[in-house]
């Protein structure tokens, strides 16, 4: 409680950008004890989207039209879902991609330095029909858009 | 090591860089042909590097389809740059691969 009170700053910061550069640089050499401590155990293993929002220290994410999400209307098969997506929002920082209904909502959150365009094509699996979220950092700020895709066959 | 393949190309401006891991992306939640459930075993951390500078850095769970497939775009690289990826999952493996950026 009080590391939140003193540094109010940086708290919200941190769990969506939960690596340093220099830790991502010094990855490498790390234990596997400190690889653990670095993935975001409470976003990932939470079982509710609100939860995961909250292990990323999301807080009043904004809908926006600047997210493009490109995945199928209808899935045949929810074991593999192609989703791309691409923020068009200033000062995007992170992207993180969400399955309302999936038994751990989180899937994957990208998080962009260096000259990386603020775009990622990856595949997904998915338990049911569901909303698939993108919340995008940009600063202080998290923006929201999401795609319904109709899933015939649990990939879960 | 597992398999990764890798591939960068450099188009009007932007390095599209694919990358296709091979790794089970189990959940801990499948249950194999005895009935019994197939321990959890998923990569978490994925980061990728252009000349050794960090440009991704990605955390996953177990929602990532099996044998992950991730494209990402590079603003800044030249044609024979080093573009890395090293992946980590929650038994301590890791895995990594590198490529240099071609023209397409």
């Amino acid at each position: 409680m009080s590391e939140q009170d003193s540094s109010k700053q940086h708290l919200p910061r941190r769990g969506f950008l939960q690596l340093t550069l220099g830790a991502v640089a010094a990855l490498m050499w790390m234990p596997v004890s400190a690889l653990a401590a670095l993935w975001n155990k409470a976003a990932f293993e939470a079982t509710t989207q609100p939860e995961a929002a909250k292990g990323l220290q999301v807080a009043g994410e904004t809908p926006s039209s600047e997210i493009d999400i490109i995945a199928p209307d209808f899935a045949e098969s929810g074991a593999v879902v192609q989703v791309e997506v691409k923020s068009r929002i200033a000062n995007t920082e992170a992207i993180a991609i969400l399955v309302e209904k999936n038994p751990t909502p989180l899937i994957a959150n990208f998080i962009f330095s260096g000259g990386a365009e603020p775009a990622v094509v990856t595949r997904i699996k998915m338990a049911e029909s569901s909303n698939v979220q993108i919340i995008v950092k940009a600063g202080d700020r998290y923006f929201t858009a999401a795609k319904m895709v109709e899933v015939s066959l649990s990939g879960c | 090591m597992r398999d990764m393949k890798m591939r960068a190309q450099l188009k009007a401006g932007i390095t599209e860089v694919k990358a296709l891991i091979s790794h089970p992306m189990e959940t801990g939640r499948r249950k194999n042909a005895l009935d019994e459930t197939v321990p959890a075993h998923f990569i978490q951390l994925v980061t990728a590097t252009l000349n050794g500078k960090p440009v991704l850095e990605a955390q996953w769970g177990t929602g990532v389809s099996k044998n992950p497939y991730l494209t990402f775009y590079l603003r800044d690289a030249k044609v024979g740059d080093k573009v890395a990826i090293t992946w980590h999952d929650n038994r301590g493996e890791s895995g990594s691969g590198e490529i240099a950026v071609t023209a397409a």
